[in-house]
């Protein structure tokens, strides 16, 4: 690790530990990462948008024909220029007079939206599962093989259940009909084959939750093998002046804040009894 | 005011501590969980390891850095993967921040193909990775629904440019390539909904075989795609990516991590029978106080 | 005028999109590419207006005296910064004097921001803003180590481009997100209860889930780890499958309602009021 990257990281480990002190509470540290990443992502955005959107959208003819001073005007799709009016035409929203305006981009979006969606969703969302839970079912293995036969997920029973499970708790959602008799039985068990759902979203996300913290665990435990050379034995090239202000003048912030917090706190234990 | 009731008052702030501290002590200890691999992942990696070298796999990177770390091992396992096998990519990214993280991972993997490496008994000699030769990065552009859309129709139409800049018709590697018919399959690495809109919109269109890598909080809810066939393999999670890594020989941060995550889960499986013993004990005291 | 030119655009648009779906011909796939180009161009125009407001939000918080508003002059900072690098390369190993450059231009902007928010002492901070402005454009004219570039996409792959959203963007949004792992270890200890039937099943679906890890069983690890493994692995594929399809086929049939209310001009939340 080069001596740039390794202050980057530093800082970055900094501004992971002023996140993380969020964890005992709200405190000045939190706020400046807070900020500077709500600004420095946004500023991302605009790059992103400028290089990746208007440039290749708009300025794209320019590589043609060398001349991106009028822009698409003299190139070979100057109705584009109709799009690009009509985004602009967004920016009324701003207005209070002129909000309206906005609703004619908008109209296009939003019907062009709906009606790829109609089609498509009706296909794959309903049409295609329905589908495959009304395909016949495997009498030759229905009860399954292998040393765990009765957790084979091939096996007819398994598929029967799947029907069953389905078939409940789309009952379970319909709700214009009492759900008292056979029927609200049925929507019973649709509850529970729901719930066994909803489980296993939650085991999958406590297993993500914590894979994020394991990440950043992962990333201060190599900036702390660099920094403190836990790995070698050789004196760390990186031990610069540079990064010795950077590094101190970090703690100094952090005691200081520290201080600040405890001397509160002892005056206020004083100040109450 | 007893054990139990002391246990249920808690300030909050001693569970974060107890779970900080034995994740950092099971970090501190170098030891391996054997992963199991489950069909689901393996079926990615078996469609990967079979393809023919120079085919054009394409990979959109749809994740914000929140889910990097589940989602960034997967990444550098496949494409790793895909370019020892001299099999080119594409790549997308159609989400607010995925294309600096595309842009970490090419650069990151590129790196580590420099140096000779074995995967599973097999030794590859050490290769360049060059930017439209190897692959393509597209870039970014806004609404996920529409890109994909018109990707099908061809990728010049939402991507003029690529990434950086250049022409789609002056990258080697693109020159014959106009849509999804060209692209042996999609494996869709996503934090976000755009894995809604691939199955949906790309999919469900164009018919072009699609894998999907998601975070674990929407694992559970595409099993039914991956039921029916429209989707034929899932990652889910840090431990989809840790499978994939075992497959591939390659292990990376997902694997490491998996003590760490291993011992978290019995942290939390602790807090949630001490939770229930407490709530039983008080739920017994009350209605013995009732029947008084 | 005001409502009814957009519900007859969505309605027109709506249904020209679901014609083409079922006749794919030639000519309607020219319409549907047409189209498709249109909205990409007018949604990056859209985005745009999110940047916008980020920026009026911040420059408001700073004016109203809002609490913590002096942090909204990192996010400002935060945001030109990163514009500046995007537009700027280095043409050759040197920096030269960018750093400089980089610090004034901000100073301009900041200062001029708080002379349009306070109300004494414009002269002063308007002032204050040319003298750095002097300096911005005499280090544009004399120094060509660096250059701006509007119109390639160099920016995207400048050093500090890119050292700014590896180093600052990533690990805060990262770390941001991991203080998930302690709520959810919180919560886990307050509020998942065995209270009755339902809420054991969720419960028991989680542990098996969370348990399929190949932990240590002692000498019995040989039988019970695949076991768990494959159990955990039939509860996604069975009872999990099951359960999540019933539910994308609701959520399939209300975006299909949805989309044809808002086509056949039923449902207007779009346009908001007025």
């Amino acid at each position: 690790m080069d001596f740039s990257t390794f202050l980057w990281t530093t800082f970055a480990a900094f501004l992971t530990l002023a996140t993380y002190s969020f964890l005992y509470k709200d405190n000045p540290f939190y706020k400046i990462a807070e900020h500077i990443v709500t600004g420095v992502a946004a500023g991302y955005f605009a790059i992103l948008l400028w290089h990746n959107g208007l440039v290749p959208k708009l300025w794209f003819q320019r590589l043609d024909d060398g001349d991106w001073w009028t822009l698409w005007l003299n190139s070979s799709k100057p109705w584009y220029l109709i799009p690009a009016l009509l985004g602009v035409l967004m920016w009324t929203r701003f207005s209070k007079n002129y909000q309206w305006i906005s609703r004619w981009p908008m109209a296009l979006y939003i019907g062009i939206s709906a009606g790829i969606a109609v089609p498509l969703e009706m296909s794959n969302r309903v049409n295609k599962q329905l589908y495959d839970t009304m395909a016949d079912l495997d009498w030759a293995n229905f009860l399954g093989q292998g040393r765990f036969f009765f957790l084979d997920t091939a096996s007819g029973l398994s598929q029967l259940l799947i029907v069953i499970g389905v078939v409940a708790a789309l009952i379970y959602f319909f709700f214009s009909k009492a759900h008292t008799g056979v029927f609200g039985a049925t929507a019973k068990l649709g509850i529970w084959t729901l719930m066994i759902g909803f489980g296993a979203s939650f085991g999958f996300t406590v297993m993500a939750r914590i894979s994020l913290f394991i990440n950043r665990m992962q990333f201060l435990g190599g900036w702390g093998a660099e920094a403190f050379n836990a790995s070698g034995t050789t004196p760390n090239e990186n031990y610069t002046a540079w990064f010795q202000l950077f590094f101190w003048l970090m703690v100094l912030l952090v005691v200081g804040y520290a201080t600040r917090e405890i001397i509160i706190h002892v005056r206020g234990k004083a100040k109450s009894s | 005011m007893d054990i139990f009731e002391k246990l249920m008052r808690l300030d909050r702030r001693w569970v974060f501590l107890f779970l900080i501290v034995v994740c950092v002590l099971t970090y501190a200890f170098d030891f391996e969980i054997p992963v199991l691999v489950e069909p689901e992942v393996e079926a990615i990696f078996d469609f990967v390891d079979t393809l023919p070298a120079g085919s054009v796999v394409m990979i959109p990177i749809d994740y914000d850095p929140g889910s990097l770390a589940e989602l960034h091992p997967m990444t550098y396992a496949i494409v790793e993967q895909c370019w020892r096998k001299e099999i080119k990519l594409i790549f997308s990214a159609l989400s607010q921040n995925s294309p600096g993280m595309a842009d970490q991972a090419i650069r990151d993997i590129s790196d580590s193909l420099k140096v000779e490496k074995e995967y599973n008994g097999v030794v590859y000699p050490p290769r360049e990775i060059v930017n439209g030769v190897d692959y393509c990065f597209l870039g970014y552009k806004p609404y996920p629904a529409i890109i994909i859309l018109s990707m099908g129709q061809n990728f010049r139409l939402p991507f003029p440019l690529d990434y950086y800049g250049t022409p789609l018709d002056s990258l080697p590697m693109m020159r014959n390539i106009q849509n999804y018919d060209d692209v042996a399959c999609v494996i869709d690495i996503s934090g976000t909904n755009s894995t809604d809109y691939w199955i949906s919109y790309g999919q469900g269109r164009y018919g072009f075989p699609l894998a999907i890598g998601v975070t674990g909080v929407s694992t559970a809810q595409y099993y039914p795609f991956y039921g029916s066939g429209q989707i034929f393999g899932i990652m889910g999670g840090m431990l989809g990516a840790a499978q994939y890594e075992q497959l591939a020989d390659n292990p990376g941060l997902a694997k490491d991590g998996m003590r760490v995550q291993w011992s978290a889960h019995m942290v939390i499986i602790l807090f949630i029978i001490l939770g229930n013993v407490g709530y039983f004990v008080s739920r017994y005291r009350a209605r013995r106080e009732e029947r008084r | 005028m005001k409502r009814q030119i957009p519900v007859i655009l969505v309605g027109m648009f709506g249904l020209f999109m679901i014609f083409q779906y079922f006749v794919p011909h030639e000519s309607s796939e020219w319409v549907y590419e047409f189209l498709l180009d249109w909205t990409i161009i007018i949604g990056i125009f859209a985005m745009a207006l999110g940047l916008w407001s980020l920026y009026r939000v911040s420059v408001e918080k700073i004016k109203t005296r809002k609490p913590a508003w002096g942090y909204n002059y990192l996010t400002l900072c935060g945001l030109f910064t990163m514009m500046f690098f995007g537009f700027t390369t280095q043409n050759g190993e040197a920096w030269g004097w960018f750093f400089p450059f980089l610090v004034s231009a901000n100073l301009v902007l900041v200062l001029m921001i708080q002379a349009s928010v306070n109300k004494g002492g414009r002269g002063l901070f308007l002032g204050l803003a040319g003298v750095f402005l002097v300096a911005c454009v005499v280090i544009i004219v004399f120094d060509n180590t660096w250059g701006f570039h509007f119109e390639t996409a160099q920016g995207l792959q400048s050093t500090m481009f890119r050292a700014f959203f590896d180093h600052i963007l990533i690990p805060i949004f990262a770390t941001m997100f991991s203080l998930l792992a302690f709520f959810i270890a919180s919560a886990a200890y307050r509020a998942f209860r065995a209270r009755n039937v339902m809420a054991t099943l969720l419960l028991l679906a989680a542990l098996i889930v969370m348990l399929r890890f190949h932990p240590f069983y002692g000498p019995l690890t040989p039988y019970i780890a695949p076991f768990m493994s494959k159990t955990s692995n039939w509860l996604m594929n069975v009872p999990n499958l099951a359960a999540q399809r019933a539910i994308i086929i609701g959520v399939g049939l209300g975006i299909v309602a949805t989309a044809l209310k808002v086509i056949l001009g039923i449902e207007r939340g779009y346009m908001g009021k007025g």
